[in-house]
């Protein structure tokens, strides 16, 4: 692969994470966000691919099957599954509303950029430039955490960290030793099988909840 | 052969509750695979002393002083968790009666939370201790909701997201810890090897240590409890099956902190003291200011627990914040003092909820009087948590503070002295209501109806506990090798 088209595959498939975190916030409908959730994990794939196949690292692309698997194929199929009995699969109220959570992740891309700065120049390499990116999908998704309050979303919002975190891996270091990634990888899915199954519990105990309405346990 | 040997044990104990559907027999399996990891966890701490840190599994387990103590520590709590623990799943409200199949389920992922701990303290490579600690999370979620009441389960959604964020902070930590690795010229498979990043640490990039230690001490703050980000800690400590209480309480947030205490020692070599010492103050106050005032009022004996937990965690950070090696041999004897106290009393009031059917301070009533074990290991387990002598947390805490005056933290452990005595009174107070307490009006039947006291295997180990932590705070010899081996590892 010629640098140019290295780098502009690289910057595509990284900007394609962002965008499906903005569509997130975006979207109402449970259906359509999972769906961009596994665009946003084959995505994440692609980026270990190009990375992989620029630096001849073989673990890397082992990495890359791996989060292709788990965050595209397997993740999503699961919440599909699970919020197909959702009989509120749209998030109705939203703590903050759709324009106002544009314009939130339109500010909080500048601040991603604004702090990444630092570690893109000490990355130094044309893929550490793109680190930024990576960071404004973790702030993404840390706003999805607390502006959005169905189950699911929220486990969406963590599934957005995540992705952005292993993207700013990818990129500054060029992912972790195999292993290590294999490891984070199948935390990452049984955390999220432990959310699906809460969740449902949640549902048989006290209906169809938004999760502010849990006020047992305070002081 | 002997670092693979303890962590497979406990996942032993793990396969024959599986295999004995969770019949009483493989539970009391479960204890002795438990009680072996213990043992051999002393044996490899002799050891360590003799011959230097030990290696495992091609390099992928190591352990050096400080991995062995904790081992001691894990093997110890575990045992007693375990022990009590051989009732618990008979208990599950909605069915008098033992259910083979969640009784399996719940020694299953007792054994599994107990083996990751001990995968997180001999992990050699700090890539690994960041999966083992997460692996953790994800075991423990279920334990805690695993009453299945509404309570419980509101406790463990809020545990597991909360929790998730955080370890996904300390994850970015190790991302930048390791780049920083990288450019100092480390090799990238081992690069994040315990050994070679403290080999390297002189050459780390400053300003990426500084935003990696504040993303360390913020993510695997938030599994320590550290305020602010303790909020899942008393619910989760309130609403999980005593057993599991007591392991996270006494052991679960200390490994994290063990964590915190390794990538300390990187930063201190990369940035000087200064950084770490300054970031583990303000979250070490912060604690202890939110525990005292949020101890005061509180109406729940096993929130009460768990924020006297928070309190501890904050008196840790401080001592890890002087960062000599005075105070590090004490934090840790606080870590081993603390877990055997608290998880005393966690395993007690679980007995008392059972005895009495209520949680509530108010519901409990001269305890002493009317069930003299309960309330007599309840009082003597207050009186080692509250680090009255002889009990090692005493001493522990007298250490530390001399420590933090000697390093000029000396304001830092008077503001601690006055949450430290804010917390005592409250905590008294509302223990004179329990334990001594006018017995007040007779209570319909039923609610406190005629149970029989525990049996003496129960009681057991609970005394053994508490003398175990007085002994300590007596005769320090047994640690005191260990604890100063131990600190040399991560002191300044």
């Amino acid at each position: 692969m010629s640098g140019s088209s290295y780098f502009s595959v690289l910057t595509l498939a990284a900007g394609t994470v962002l965008v499906c975190a903005v569509a997130i916030l975006w979207l109402a409908s449970i259906r359509a966000v999972i769906s961009m959730v596994a665009v946003q994990g084959a995505s994440l794939g692609l980026v270990a691919v190009v990375l992989g196949v620029h630096l001849h690292d073989a673990g890397l692309l082992a990495a890359a099957a791996v989060v292709v698997v788990v965050k595209a194929v397997v993740i999503p199929v699961l919440l599909g599954r699970a919020s197909g009995s959702d009989s509120g699969s749209r998030e109705s109220r939203p703590l903050v509303n759709v324009p106002a959570s544009l314009v939130a992740s339109a500010a909080l891309i500048v601040l991603a950029f604004v702090t990444g700065r630092g570690v893109a120049h000490f990355v130094g390499t044309r893929a550490g430039a793109l680190v930024p990116i990576g960071i404004a999908t973790m702030l993404i998704g840390f706003f999805v955490l607390v502006a959005r309050r169905r189950p699911t979303f929220q486990i969406v919002g963590l599934l957005m960290v995540d992705n952005g975190i292993a993207l700013t891996a990818f990129l500054c270091t060029a992912g972790f030793p195999f292993l290590i990634e294999l490891g984070v990888s199948f935390d990452v899915l049984l955390g999220v099988v432990v959310l699906m199954v809460l969740s449902q519990r949640l549902r048989l105990e006290f209906g169809d909840v938004d999760l502010d309405e849990l006020q047992e346990l305070h002081d | 052969m002997l670092l693979m040997t303890i962590l497979v044990l406990p996942l032993l104990g793990g396969t024959a509750v599986a295999l004995g559907r969770g019949r009483t027999w493989s539970a009391w399996a479960a204890v002795a695979s438990n009680g072996g990891a213990l043992a051999l966890g002393i044996i490899a701490a002799v050891r360590v002393l003799r011959e230097g840190p030990l290696s495992g599994a091609r390099g992928t387990l190591r352990a050096d002083a400080l991995s062995v103590f904790m081992v001691i520590v894990i093997g110890a709590i575990s045992l007693l968790a375990s022990w009590l623990g051989v009732r618990t799943p008979a208990r599950a409200p909605e069915d008098g009666h033992r259910n083979p199949e969640r009784s399996a389920v719940y020694g299953v992922l007792v054994q599994a939370f107990v083996g990751f701990m001990i995968l997180a303290v001999l992990a050699a490579n700090v890539g690994v201790l960041w999966v083992a600690v997460e692996a953790t999370t994800i075991v423990t979620a279920f334990l805690v909701g695993f009453r299945r009441t509404r309570g419980s389960l509101e406790a463990s959604w809020k545990y597991i997201v909360i929790c998730s964020v955080g370890i996904a902070l300390a994850f970015l930590g190790t991302v930048f810890v390791y780049l920083a690795a990288l450019h100092a010229g480390g090799h990238s498979a081992h690069a994040l090897d315990w050994t070679s990043l403290m080999a390297h640490a002189r050459h780390f990039d400053p300003s990426l240590m500084r935003l990696a230690f504040g993303l360390l001490v913020l993510g695997y703050g938030t599994k320590v409890g550290l305020a602010p980000m303790h909020t899942w800690l008393p619910d989760a400590h309130s609403q999980a099956p005593a057993p599991v209480s007591a392991l996270m309480s006494g052991v679960l947030l200390t490994v994290a902190f063990y964590a915190i205490l390794r990538f300390k020692a990187v930063t201190d070599v990369a940035l000087g003291p200064g950084f770490a010492r300054t970031l583990l103050v303000i979250v070490g106050l912060l604690s202890l200011a939110l525990a005292a005032s949020l101890l005061i009022a509180q109406r729940d004996y096993k929130r009460m627990l768990a924020y006297s937990s928070i309190e501890h965690m904050g008196l840790i950070a401080l001592g890890a914040a002087a960062g000599i090696r005075l105070a590090i041999a004490a934090v840790l004897l606080h870590i081993l003092g603390h877990g055997l106290a608290k998880s005393v009393l966690f395993l007690t009031s679980g007995e008392i909820l059972t005895a009495e059917g209520t949680s509530r301070i108010d519901g409990v009533r001269s305890l002493v009087a009317r069930r003299p074990a309960l309330g007599g290991l309840f009082g003597v387990g207050l009186v080692a948590l509250l680090g009255l002598p002889p009990f090692s947390l005493f001493t522990s805490e007298l250490v530390m503070v001399r420590a933090e005056f000697e390093v000029g933290l000396g304001w830092a452990a008077v503001l601690a002295m006055v949450a430290m005595v804010v917390v005592f009174i409250a905590v008294v107070g509302h223990a004179r209501h329990m334990l001594l307490g006018p017995s007040g009006p007779p209570r319909p039947a039923g609610s406190s109806g005629v149970t029989a006291p525990p049996p003496r295997w129960v009681a057991a180990p609970l005394i053994g506990g508490l003398v175990v932590c007085g002994f300590i705070g007596v005769f320090a010899w047994p640690l005191s090798g260990l604890l100063a081996a131990a600190a040399r590892v991560v002191a300044t």
